[in-house]
């Protein structure tokens, strides 16, 4: 399992704009580097993250080779209700990795 | 032209700008002040600075039983926070039965190995690498403080000459570059001067969690030298604390 960091207000107001910053531990290798003896590293990247609120995707993303290795990503939503934020990165090599945060809105 | 000699043109071009004063405890700066806005923030943001993905990994290591009695760190040091608090600004620190200096790695795997009677860590592995970090966080923000003890003099004379002695194919000492020209750009880099305040460091362009260590073998491999054997390196990093004493801590740092 890949280490992560997850980021966000425990408690908001309804209506709030809340800001959620994820870091994730990951290689992110482009599949283009020759190793030391002249091999090409096979691509090994996260392709894709979702979040969702009480099972509502909120955010997605797509990633790319060229996105640098622990990829950090920074993004908002808007405080509904009190409920669990699930966070999920999938990627090559069957790499799938979720993590859950709550919150609680009065 | 080839790129070694395009790299001594460079290196003769920089270094004909003419020479300066070693650097004065006034005038001391960290990397960090060379670096991007950006970059200054991304260290400073716990969240955004991957090196600190590493320092938790380190507080799950420090709790984790091994060896064959199941001992943690923890369970020896109980919570980090106060037992390694200040540890990393004193190394590399004396070693009694080594009857030298050794670095703050080779303490963790001394414990690893005698302590905890564990397999020790690799070197540059994400294990050391992680409880490394851990480590070194407790001091953040504390002035590296290498202790005035005469067991390490002859050490740190060691450090200062090779930090002084010119060497490799380029011909070029680690003064050089990081007393007489700092401030200046080598290529798109500015030269820092070269202090040891912020490992292990999150280098972008490793894209990873470094030592000093392997940050001095780049240097010594940028002036085509023969690499330090593991005396050189210790001294010549003791030397580099003691030239810092004083300076507050940055570990995990960021590095372009
Ligand atoms: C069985 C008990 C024990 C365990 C387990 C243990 N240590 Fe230690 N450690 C010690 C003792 C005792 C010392 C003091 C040794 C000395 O001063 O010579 C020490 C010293 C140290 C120091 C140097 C402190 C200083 O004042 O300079 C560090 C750093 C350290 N340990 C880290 C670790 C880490 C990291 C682990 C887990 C991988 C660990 N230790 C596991 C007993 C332990
Ligand atoms: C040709 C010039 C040059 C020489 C010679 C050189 N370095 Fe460097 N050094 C650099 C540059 C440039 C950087 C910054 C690299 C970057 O940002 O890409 C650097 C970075 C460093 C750092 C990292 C500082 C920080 O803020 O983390 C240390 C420590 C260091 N050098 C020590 C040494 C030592 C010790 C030697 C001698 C063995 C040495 N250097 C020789 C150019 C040099």
């Amino acid at each position: 399992m890949a280490r992560t960091l997850i980021n966000l207000p425990r408690s908001a107001r309804r209506g709030e704009v809340i800001e959620i910053r994820t870091l994730i531990a990951h290689p992110m290798e482009t599949g283009y580097r020759p190793d030391a003896s002249g091999a090409v590293v096979p691509r090994d990247i996260i392709r894709r993250f979702a979040c969702t609120y009480d099972g509502e995707e909120v955010f997605r993303a797509e990633f790319f080779p060229a996105i640098a290795a622990n990829p950090f990503l920074a993004f908002t939503t808007i405080a509904t209700a009190s409920g669990t934020l699930t966070f999920t990165w999938e990627g090559d090599n069957g790499f799938v990795q979720t993590e859950t945060a709550s919150i609680t809105v009065t | 032209m080839t790129r070694r000699r395009r790299a001594m043109l460079v290196a003769m071009l920089v270094l004909s700008l003419g020479g300066a004063e070693a650097v004065g405890p006034g005038e001391r700066r960290s990397g960090f002040d060379d670096m991007a806005p950006e970059t200054r923030a991304m260290q400073l943001d716990d969240m955004a600075n991957p090196g600190m993905l590493w320092v938790a990994e380190g507080e799950a290591a420090w709790r984790r039983p091994a060896g064959p009695a199941g001992r943690s760190c923890a369970g020896c040091h109980g919570e980090a926070e106060a037992s390694m608090r200040g540890i990393a600004t004193r190394h590399p620190g004396w070693d009694q039965a080594a009857a030298r200096p050794i670095s703050l790695e080779d303490r963790i795997n001394l414990c690893r190995r005698e302590r905890q009677g564990g397999e020790p860590f690799a070197p540059e592995s994400d294990d050391l690498l992680a409880l490394s970090a851990y480590v070194a966080h407790q001091s953040r923000g504390m002035p590296i403080a290498l202790p005035d003890d005469p067991r390490l003099t002859p050490f740190r004379e060691q450090g200062r000459h090779i930090f002084e002695q010119r060497r490799g194919q380029l011909n070029l000492s680690c003064a050089q570059c990081h007393e007489e020209h700092a401030g200046r750009r080598l290529a798109g880099s500015v030269i820092p001067q070269g202090h040891p305040t912020g490992y292990p460091i999150y280098r972008l362009e490793w894209q990873s969690l470094g030592s000093l260590r392997r940050r001095l073998r780049n240097c010594t491999v940028g002036v085509r030298s023969e690499p330090l054997d593991e005396q050189e390196a210790v001294a010549l990093e003791l030397f580099l604390m003691f030239r810092a004493n004083g300076m507050p801590m940055e570990s995990p740092a960021i590095r372009p």
